[in-house]
């Protein structure tokens, strides 16, 4: 308003003075006030580059939108209380059962409210989707190297995102206390009695007092609504300024460098593409939600901890510590009057390892790498086979667990006998990895062999050719020059050397341990046998000059 | 792999019209990178009919999504929330939730089809180039910074005066304290709780189905019982939490076959009464096998030998179940002869 005065003020007779339009007038508002025009200068027109794996993070982001919104609306009808009733709601076989309130509401949800069930069966299949696409996304950041410097923090906060999203969905599917839920409830609470010295006491304080109490409906509501979901907003806000900040990174080509950025401007391109996916994301899970039920809470009942139905199975997030769980013999220890839960606790502590592993890698391979550049070009899988194999080996271990976590379900279906299934997890937890490892690193380097191959020798056309003297050959049409670059662009580390222990003089030089384990990692990674030496210029120009392959 | 490579050969799709590679490259660096490849330009581009195609395909998407929403809000109206249709193949459904979940899954994703086919047919393909900058500051901010930080440390005084820095760090050292304390009255302290049950001499075994007392006549060969404790009652407040711990499975085993001398003095007349709750994480166990006397616990799978004091044959469970010693009183019905010996349910760090 004000900008349009003073130009009119100010605008001399016969200046057809320009009334901005409303939307302009808007902006100006808020640019007096934000400072948006500025934010806007670097935002509005921001290249994304463009493949289909970058969209699974935004499957991550969309299904948290849509867990949010669903979630805001099951509040406003579960009652999070563990106050027990009988149910006289409209699902007929449950009429007369006393149950908890919270079990009564979700009952309510599922079969009186209009679109409750599919709300409730949008939220939980969004939170399926939402773990994951963030552990498809964490493979794929993986095992392109997108982690390395600058994004390491990024990293972590994906991580965080991760581990937080599994316990607001335990939280979340613990809440309408049925028969399962509570089942996976107890088994927390056995895992948490296993902590030495204090775990009798963190499970009391935890539950207000003996197993189920009457308080963890309401204890878990307020950390799977407000706690966990308020941090993960935070960091989730984090995570994607980062992405802005680092600007996104990008597969080598023609044109693309380790200093640009090569894509299609956010608007329009991407707010319809993002903006679109959104909806593409939301429509299949309703869609999903409409035709497959999800949990349905009224098939076995509220929880009663003397009550049990086979084939009790956590979300699939959860399976990996349910394998390790059901794997693990059971170890007691009884010294002086106390008892060590090795069985249980064992466990426990592997739970997090596990995760760990993946949350400091980038930080172990730029130790061991020493590598302190920023990176933006994204690497082949193949093109880093220790890396690549290091990752699939860390998914054989979560496959296997979560085996083991099936055992009773693979050995139902497939009639096997559960005691083996849980051997052969027991042993594959071992040796599962290792064969993983070096399988994955064979793979790579004949890839890379393959690659070596392409390049020199050109694509194999499939034009079988007779030549004057009558020999059959097949003709190989060389790459353009752009395949060339992009086959040939990453970067092959030489390992890390200790360096002369003894210098000109004779004197001895100190070593560090530190050091010598990073040159022996280093070697592991980049040493021998873990890399074909890509084709240089001047083997190329040979082949390709006529004579240099016969 | 074949080395038999022909580069001369004229007719090779890179050799028409693209005089660029080949020869040229080769005489410097082939590898390098020959830049942005030229942008190819759409049907769309170039031909207007093929552009109203598919403005008239996005339109068509977004009228789609309308006539969805409208879809669902005349479901939403129409269908009663407790009919049930059968759909082939799913089966029988709720045909409200079916109705609205597909209305408004078609009316989200027709929208996000326009938008993505806008995107990718109308909108401008053109592949444009941004520049990157370093993240890390250049060395004259850094030493700004720097010193920005020595003269603001300095002006506080934080290091010419240890006294108030201490005093600040014990202040905020100790101040989480008030925090931690208010957590105490999260639950009361376990005490002995976890090592008592509500089973004591003379209470009779109420069968957990029929609700009546059980006799020795009652429990035949093969067949496994759940009980519990007389006089607790599913009204009663904490229910919940004595049934975790009283829970009791019955089963008949002929005196002959049980190997336990302790197990056939606790029994009567081959009746044993053992917690149904597993030692490993609490799951009730429910699985009897009849020929080898084994239970199994359908969550993690722990295997026990009812025939030989319930020792743990297979599974994560780390020791035997307890036993609750039974008999029969005056009137002929199963008693307890007083509460488990040992804690039932998960080992903990006071069990022993």
């Amino acid at each position: 308003m004000s900008t349009a005065t003073n130009s009119s003020a100010a605008g001399a007779p016969g200046n057809t003075a320009r009334k901005a339009p409303a939307g302009e007038r808007v902006a100006d508002w808020a640019d007096g006030r934000l400072g948006i025009y500025s934010l806007a200068k670097s935002n509005m027109r921001k290249i994304f580059p463009d493949h289909w794996s970058f969209m699974l993070g935004e499957i991550c982001l969309y299904s948290f939108i849509i867990i949010i919104l669903t979630g805001v609306y099951l509040t406003l009808f579960f009652h999070p209380s563990m106050n027990e009733v009988v149910y006289h709601g409209s699902y007929v076989p449950m009429q007369g059962v006393q149950m908890s309130e919270a079990f009564a509401s979700t009952l309510d949800i599922s079969f009186d409210v209009r679109g409750g069930l599919l709300i409730r069966q949008i939220h939980h299949w969004a939170a399926l989707i939402f773990v994951a696409a963030m552990l498809v996304h964490m493979m794929r950041v993986f095992f392109t190297g997108a982690f390395r410097k600058p994004r390491e923090v990024n990293w972590v906060f994906g991580f965080l995102l991760l581990v937080l999203g599994m316990f607001t969905g335990f939280t979340g599917y613990s809440l309408p206390d049925d028969l399962l839920s509570g089942t996976g409830v107890r088994f927390m609470e056995g895992a948490i009695l296993s902590v030495p010295v204090v775990g009798t006491y963190l499970s009391f304080f935890l539950f207000g007092g003996e197993f189920p109490g009457g308080d963890f409906v309401a204890r878990f509501y307020s950390i799977h609504i407000l706690l966990l979901p308020g941090i993960m907003m935070g960091l989730l806000v984090a995570h994607l300024i980062l992405v802005f900040y680092h600007k996104h990174t990008q597969f080598a080509g023609p044109g693309k460098t380790n200093n640009n950025v090569v894509g299609m401007p956010l608007l329009p391109v991407y707010m319809a593409k993002a903006g679109g996916f959104f909806f593409l994301v939301f429509g299949v899970i309703a869609a999903i939600a409409a035709l497959a039920s999800i949990n349905p809470i009224w098939a076995l009942g509220p929880y009663r901890p003397d009550h049990v139905s086979t084939g009790a199975q956590p979300d699939w997030y959860m399976g990996f510590s349910e394998g390790l769980i059901r794997a693990m013999p059971g170890w007691e220890i009884n010294l002086w009057g106390h008892t060590l839960v090795l069985g249980v606790f064992i466990p426990l502590v592997i739970f997090p390892l596990v995760l760990a592993t993946i949350a400091v890698y980038p930080f172990i391979e730029a130790w061991v790498t020493k590598d302190n550049s920023e990176h933006h070009i994204l690497d082949r899988p193949r093109n880093v086979p220790t890396r690549t194999a290091f990752g699939v080996a860390w998914l054989t271990w979560y496959v296997i667990l979560l085996i083991a976590g099936g055992n009773d379900m693979f050995a139902q279906y497939f009639h096997l006998s559960i005691n083996s299934i849980t051997w052969f997890a027991r042993i594959g937890f071992f040796v599962g990895p290792v064969i993983a490892f070096v399988i994955t690193k064979r793979i790579c380097l004949g890839l890379q062999r393959r690659d070596h191959d392409k390049v020199l020798h050109g694509r194999e056309t499939g034009i079988i050719k007779r030549l004057p003297h009558g020999e059959f050959v097949e003709v190989h049409e060389p790459l353009p020059q752009g395949k060339l670059h992009t086959l040939t662009s990453h970067t092959q580390y030489a390992p890390i050397e200790v360096g002369p222990t003894v210098d000109e003089n004779g004197v001895e030089r100190k070593v560090k341990a530190g050091e010598k384990l990073r040159a022996k990692l280093s070697k592991g990674f980049y040493g021998e046998n873990t890399h074909i030496p890509k084709p240089t210029a001047e083997e190329y120009k040979e082949i390709q000059s006529g004579h240099g392959h016969h | 792999m074949s080395s038999q490579d022909i580069p001369e050969e004229k007719h090779l799709p890179s050799e028409q019209g693209d005089a660029h590679h080949g020869g040229v490259a080769v005489a410097d660096d082939p590898f390098a990178d020959p830049g942005l490849p030229v942008h190819k330009p759409r049907i769309q581009d170039i031909d207007e009919r093929a552009a109203k195609r598919s403005e008239r395909t996005v339109a068509m998407l977004f009228t789609l999504s309308m006539l969805a929403t409208i879809g669902f809000i005349v479901s939403y109206v129409t269908l009663p929330v407790d009919k049930i249709v059968f759909i082939f193949p799913i089966g029988k459904v709720s045909a409200l939730n079916f109705a609205l979940g597909l209305t408004l899954g078609t009316a989200l994703f027709c929208i996000g089809a326009g938008a993505v086919h806008w995107a990718r047919t109308l909108m401008s393909d053109v592949e444009v180039a941004d520049d990157r900058h370093e993240i890390a500051a250049p060395a004259e901010v850094k030493a700004k910074v720097l010193q920005d930080f020595a003269d603001g440390a300095n002006e506080s005084g934080i290091a010419r005066r240890p006294l108030i820095r201490n005093t600040l760090i014990g202040a905020m050292a100790m101040v989480p304290l008030a925090g931690v304390m208010l957590l105490r009255d999260l639950g009361p302290l376990p005490e002995v709780k976890l090592r008592k049950t509500v089973w004591a001499k003379g209470k009779l075994l109420i069968n957990d189905n029929t609700n009546e007392p059980l006799r020795p006549e009652d429990v035949l060969v093969g067949s496994l019982t759940f009980a519990r404790p007389e006089g607790l009652e599913e009204e009663q407040h904490d229910f919940q939490t004595q049934i975790a711990k009283a829970a009791l499975m019955i089963v008949r085993i002929k005196p002959e076959d049980i190997k336990d001398k302790q197990e056939l003095e606790w029994s009567h007349e081959g009746i044993v009464a053992y917690s149904k709750i597993c030692t490993h994480v609490g799951c009730p166990i429910s699985l009897y096998e009849q020929q080898t006397h084994h239970v199994l616990c359908p969550c993690h799978q722990s295997t026990f030998d009812l025939s030989d004091g319930a020792r743990v044959i297979f599974g994560p469970a780390g020791h035997a179940l307890p036993q609750l010693r039974i008999g029969v009183n005056d009137e002929g019905f199963l008693e307890a002869h007083g509460d488990f010996e040992e804690p039932v349910g998960p080992a903990f760090w006071e069990r022993g």
